[in-house]
């Protein structure tokens, strides 16, 4: 069954005399990731307001000089809640990758590697886990459970570990095959080091991208929560909940809704673009050695 | 015969699924932080007598199983309870938000396909060329966008400025559901868009390369007979198995969509009755929802044996 959309692999591309390049777009989505990450670094220094500072007097108004991007109905500074609000754009998010990266790539190498029982275990749980669409679990239990941003990201890495582990699954079954396990097992390797040291770094492509991915997934996934009211606390500068508080003053102050929605989009973007693009040029490395 | 024991094992495990998602679902009631008759009182004053009569009603003093067989036998008749906070029957809630919702979701799948579809042929018969590199932006996009922030662009621009469309509500009669549903199925379908349009161009793709094709050209069968009689024939079965997933996970979106357009359908029931732990309507979507999801993937599966020859003339040999 086709699971999701991922990176189909990489045409084998014959090693040439010229080396692949990275391109110009890889190059402008890694600085608009770094400047979100260094944004999300010194946003409490360079914010030019507080950013839960309320100025009932400058209520819901357009960009101006004294605010870049307008206020909202609280009067709170937008533009500083947006650099502010980069903090949980790109923590939980990040959170949510490693830690299903880490689960997945485990869980994936093991189960595609031993097979057998464990194997069959996991892939049914994990059958029973897509039987229902992942981010309305996430909705039921975060908002069952009362909320909160590190709760989200919680329930987030057990609901994208699966995606992991199936991936990783499925590429380390491929490698097995392949006759330098074979000569491995042949001159008495343990299974624990073919599985890590030989087979891992053959995968290395798959799970670096896919990373990546889950990055994008949890970032639309905790901010679609926040956006619901099931993530960060009430009143937190998240980009999300940003677009949830300002709806109302689409008419008034455009800008407080437009600038957090393109901001998480572009983010999202970006590290699509970066994720992609390392996949190809890492897979065109390990099948040119 | 086979394809009818096919279908039978199916349906059969699609049992067994339900079976062991009820019993986490309706565990989440024992799982949930603090007293449940509390939780099960909902708004109404927590005097003794009150929570003596809710753990009466729910027989929350009975074993876990006990209470289990008693929501599951009434599960099965179509019986989910009552919710704590309208008091109105479970199913008579979800019966009378389905429509906006199933109107929404069929909306933007037919969007999705006339996009997708066509997008992912040129694609991947062009693959490298402008056309392809164009769709992969726009599928990139699509991947990456947030449904809910594309939401709010949309209604910026063609709502609050351009005033073409009315930002929310879903309209009576035909005409003007179909005016009040268009910016969120277009919502809807931009985040479906890239799942439809990488699919259809990789199973083109595939196609386009195979020898027969290549023969085909060769014995100068004409263009639209080489696309009817080759391609669009062998393609559509990944391109289907794609669109019936979505039509399940155009759920997921539907909740963020509703919710940007205040659209009262299914979604907007889910979340809110989560926000009021209204739990006897979280369990029954929540059963809902896996129900259409399993037998939206078994009618695709089904439509596989329709649609492919080889399958069906596999299965009357076996």
């Amino acid at each position: 069954m086709t699971a999701a959309v991922h990176p189909e692999p990489a045409p084998t591309v014959v090693a040439t005399s010229s080396r692949a390049r990275w391109g110009a777009l890889f190059w402008v989505a890694v600085a608009f990731v770094v400047l979100v990450v260094l944004m999300a670094i010194v946003a409490t220094w360079i914010a030019p307001y507080d950013a839960s500072a309320q100025n009932l007097v400058d209520s819901g108004q357009g960009p101006s000089g004294s605010h870049w991007l307008g206020t909202d109905q609280l009067g709170r500074d937008i533009f500083s809640r947006l650099l502010v609000g980069a903090r949980t754009g790109v923590v939980g998010p990040l959170v949510v990758a490693i830690g299903a990266g880490l689960i997945g790539t485990l869980l994936g190498l093991w189960t595609g590697y031993a097979g057998g029982k464990v194997d069959a275990v996991v892939m049914r749980t994990i059958d029973l886990m897509y039987a229902v669409p992942p981010l309305l679990v996430a909705i039921v239990v975060v908002g069952l459970f009362g909320g909160g941003y590190w709760l989200a990201v919680g329930v987030l890495i057990v609901l994208s570990a699966p995606g992991d582990v199936r991936i990783v699954r499925a590429a380390v079954m491929a490698q097995r095959e392949l006759p330098y396990v074979a000569a491995a097992r042949t001159v008495g390797v343990a299974p624990v080091r073919i599985a890590v040291r030989h087979v891992l770094p053959n995968v290395t492509p798959t799970v670096v991208a896919n990373v990546l991915l889950q990055f994008v997934v949890g970032l639309i996934a905790l901010s679609g929560l926040a956006f619901l009211g099931l993530g960060v606390a009430a009143g937190s500068p998240d980009w999300g909940l940003m677009v949830a508080e300002n709806r109302g003053i689409l008419d008034l102050n455009p800008w407080a809704v437009i600038a957090p929605a393109v901001g998480i989009s572009l983010l999202a973007i970006a590290v699509t673009v970066i994720g992609d693009r390392v996949f190809e040029m890492l897979s065109q490395r390990t099948a040119a050695r | 015969m086979t394809l009818v024991a096919y279908a039978l094992r199916r349906i059969a495990a699609i049992i067994v699924i339900l079976a062991v998602l009820s019993l986490l679902v309706f565990g989440l009631l024992a799982l949930m932080p603090g007293d449940p008759a509390l939780t099960l009182l909902g708004p109404k004053a927590a005097t003794p007598e009150a929570l003596a009569a809710v753990r009466a009603r729910y027989g929350l003093d009975d074993p876990f199983l006990v209470q289990y067989w008693h929501w599951i036998s009434g599960a099965v008749r179509g019986d989910f309870g009552v919710s704590i906070y309208s008091g109105s029957q479970v199913t008579t809630l979800i019966g009378d938000r389905v429509g906006v919702t199933a109107w929404l979701a069929v909306y933007a799948l037919v969007l999705t396909v006339l996009a997708a579809v066509p997008l992912g042929l040129a694609a991947g018969m062009r693959t490298g060329r402008r056309v392809d590199r164009a769709a992969t932006a726009v599928s990139l996009v699509s991947l990456s966008a947030p449904t809910f922030a594309v939401g709010f662009l949309l209604i910026y621009v063609f709502a609050v400025t351009l005033d073409w469309f009315p930002s929310f509500g879903s309209g009576d009669g035909f005409a003007d559901t179909l005016w009040h549903m268009t910016l969120p199925a277009i919502t809807l379908a931009a985040s479906q868009f890239a799942v439809l349009q990488r699919q259809t161009r990789a199973a083109t793709m595939d196609v386009a390369e195979r020898d027969y094709v290549t023969f085909a050209r060769a014995r100068a069968i004409g263009r639209g007979r080489i696309w009817n009689r080759y391609i669009l024939r062998n393609a559509g079965l990944p391109v289907l198995t794609s669109a019936g997933l979505l039509l399940a996970y155009g759920l997921t979106g539907a909740v963020l969509v509703e919710n940007v357009f205040a659209l009262q359908g299914l979604g907007v029931l889910l979340v809110t009755s989560v926000a009021q732990l209204d739990l006897p309507v979280v369990q029954g979507l929540a059963m809902f929802t896996a129900l259409l999801v399993l037998v939206t993937n078994l009618v695709v599966d089904l439509l596989y044996f329709a649609l492919d020859p080889r399958l069906r003339r596999a299965a009357v040999a076996a």
